[in-house]
């Protein structure tokens, strides 16, 4: 706190460390000026404490011929509980990516808030965009810092894609990459989940998903990969159209990254109830 | 190690200001000019990297003459301080006037302590809801603060651009007449320009660094303005150049191109590419990739080429 007080107020003018000329990461300034502010370097709890925090659940992510698609559901749990219905757990990390968190939501939603910043930072800082590739690390090493947490039961799982703006001619510039607990990246192919109803998801996207997809077929395709999570999944919320709450759907291509409207995402979700009941009169 | 020769703390001052003004006075000038939008930042720079001109926060936009490397360090400074505290706090509670206190503390810290003062010069600007609310703070090398309105000018010529300025300027002009105010203002005087006899000549595009802060856009109020944007800004009125036939189109500040790296948002207030959709002007698809508009950066504008 002292930290906050002092250096951060700018009352006193700047501290030497934030006219060092070094680094353009916002992370490893943060490690130097105030660590008490980032999430991996606080005391670990010593008894699990999983059931004690909200989790969030499913998210998926697909390709498609212009960029990627990225949704998730709303449901956040409590152990047996549902904590939250309205939860968002799909974020733009900068203009052209998107990133999605599945595991402890308080972590979660602290790391891509310190991500946001690490992006936007080094792109004042340096002039430039990092490239697809270096943002997917940057957030592979945040994961990393968080281990000690994940193993008493606040493991953060993100999903991150993007759109590749020095993609190859010929190739998808859409991109994903997803992690593990240690911070191991790795780039997708075409599709992919993350959450405790990913299984399910991912089934469905093996059956639905194909190379070269049209947005509007890609879209269908990813919010029935939720649909059939939630079907499975007790802490993978569905459609609600009670409450109208749906999977938040965020398409990154060309134009950059923009949140589908509920109207958009509730004709799709509305299409499938549809056909799923009508299936089931014929059965 | 000899002892030096006695002088007066005046004397030391003295010598020390003088030494500042003469290096900030061999630059070339800079302009800040509020704008009905925003504010405008013109500055004469035939370099494309080494920015005198550059972002602090959403609302927040900095500009500076006078030695590059100290200037620099400063600007790293504030995205630092600015980052820092938005993250702690919230995106709204960084202020111009938190930056240019700190910027004035840490001038007239090293004015008085050290040895060789900074050369430099800087203006923070921040761009409110209301052209009433824009701030325009001037900070000098010992660290004075004022709070100006209208616009700022730095660098070599400040004098005689400010005396340009204070005959032409209106409060509320379009971004078209702002710049053209300004950048007349700044060939009038620039020795670049007297240098080849220019009576009335302008300062060509490659010469000049543009930016605004746009308070239309949402988030990230900062934008570069180059290329071919910037051309047909400045080429409709001065005659003869018909480079920008064909790309006579009012600027487009609030519709960012492919490759703008827009406005971040925190998680709580997600923003997207920055697009406004209710900013109707200039929206439109003719508004090509080539056109060059970046958005916080200049890495951008090369990205949205090749898609």
């Amino acid at each position: 706190m002292d930290g906050l007080t002092q250096s951060h107020t700018g009352r006193s003018g700047f501290p030497p460390a934030y006219l060092d000329r070094v680094g353009s990461s916002f992370t490893d300034f943060l490690g130097v000026t105030a660590p008490d502010l980032l999430p991996g370097r606080r005391p670990v709890p010593q008894i699990p404490v999983g059931d004690l925090t909200p989790h969030g659940t499913t998210i998926v992510a697909v390709t498609y011929h212009g960029g990627v698609l990225m949704g998730g559901d709303r449901r956040a749990t409590m152990g047996n509980l549902i904590s939250s219905r309205d939860i968002e757990k799909v974020y733009p990390a900068d203009s052209w990516s998107v990133i999605g968190i599945a595991g402890a939501a308080g972590i979660a939603i602290e790391m891509v808030k310190l991500y946001q910043v690490e992006l936007e930072h080094y792109e004042k800082i340096e002039g430039l965009t990092l490239s697809l590739d270096g943002k997917a690390n940057r957030l592979a090493q945040m994961i990393r810092g968080n281990l000690g947490a994940a193993l008493q039961g606040l493991a953060v799982v993100p999903l991150f894609a993007g759109y590749d703006l020095d993609a190859a001619p010929g190739t998808t510039p859409g991109r994903i990459f997803s992690y593990d607990v240690t911070g191991g990246n790795y780039e997708e192919r075409g599709y992919s989940a993350v959450g405790s109803g990913s299984l399910f998801a991912r089934n469905s996207l093996k059956k639905t998903w194909r190379p070269g997809l049209d947005g509007d077929a890609a879209t269908r395709s990813l919010v029935e990969a939720l649909y059939d999570a939630a079907d499975d999944d007790s802490a993978t919320g569905g459609p609600d159209p009670v409450r109208r709450l749906y999977p938040i759907v965020y398409r990154v291509d060309a134009e950059g990254a923009v949140r589908l409207t509920d109207d958009e995402v509730s004709a799709v979700a509305g299409a499938i109830t549809e056909e799923r009941a009508a299936a089931e009169g014929q059965g | 190690m000899t002892m030096p020769y006695y002088a007066s703390p005046e004397q030391l001052m003295r010598d020390r200001s003088e030494y500042a003004r003469k290096g900030i006075s061999r630059g070339r000038s800079v302009a800040v000019l509020t704008y009905a939008d925003g504010v405008l930042f013109i500055a004469e720079n035939p370099s494309s990297t080494l920015h005198k001109v550059g972002e602090i926060y959403d609302r927040i936009g900095f500009a500076a003459v006078g030695r590059y490397s100290e200037f620099e360090s400063l600007r790293v400074a504030g995205v630092r301080l600015a980052d820092v505290r938005g993250y702690s706090y919230n995106r709204r509670d960084v202020t111009g006037r938190v930056i240019a206190n700190a910027y004035a503390q840490t001038l007239g810290e090293i004015f008085t302590q050290q040895t060789k003062p900074f050369e430099v010069e800087l203006c923070v600007a921040e761009v409110g809801e209301t052209s009433e609310a824009d701030q325009l703070y001037r900070l000098t090398f010992d660290g004075s603060v004022v709070d100006e309105p209208d616009f700022i000018v730095m660098g070599g010529q400040a004098d005689a651009v400010t005396a340009h300025l204070r005959e032409n300027f209106r409060a509320g002009l379009d971004l078209r007449d702002a710049l053209m105010v300004g950048v007349r203002a700044l060939s009038a005087s620039s020795p670049a320009m007297s240098g080849n006899g220019g009576d009335g000549g302008l300062l060509p595009a490659g010469q000049l660094e543009v930016a605004v802060l746009d308070r239309r856009r949402p988030k990230r109020a900062f934008r570069r303005v180059v290329g071919a944007a910037l051309g047909s800004l400045l080429g409709d009125r001065s005659a003869g150049d018909g480079a920008a036939e064909g790309a006579t189109h009012a600027h487009t500040p609030s519709a960012p191109q492919p490759g703008t790296p827009a406005g971040l948002g925190d998680p709580a207030a997600p923003d997207t590419a920055g697009g406004t959709a209710g900013s109707g002007e200039g929206s439109g698809p003719q508004t090509g990739p080539a056109d060059g508009v970046g958005g916080g950066t200049d890495g951008g504008a090369d990205g949205a080429t090749s898609s």
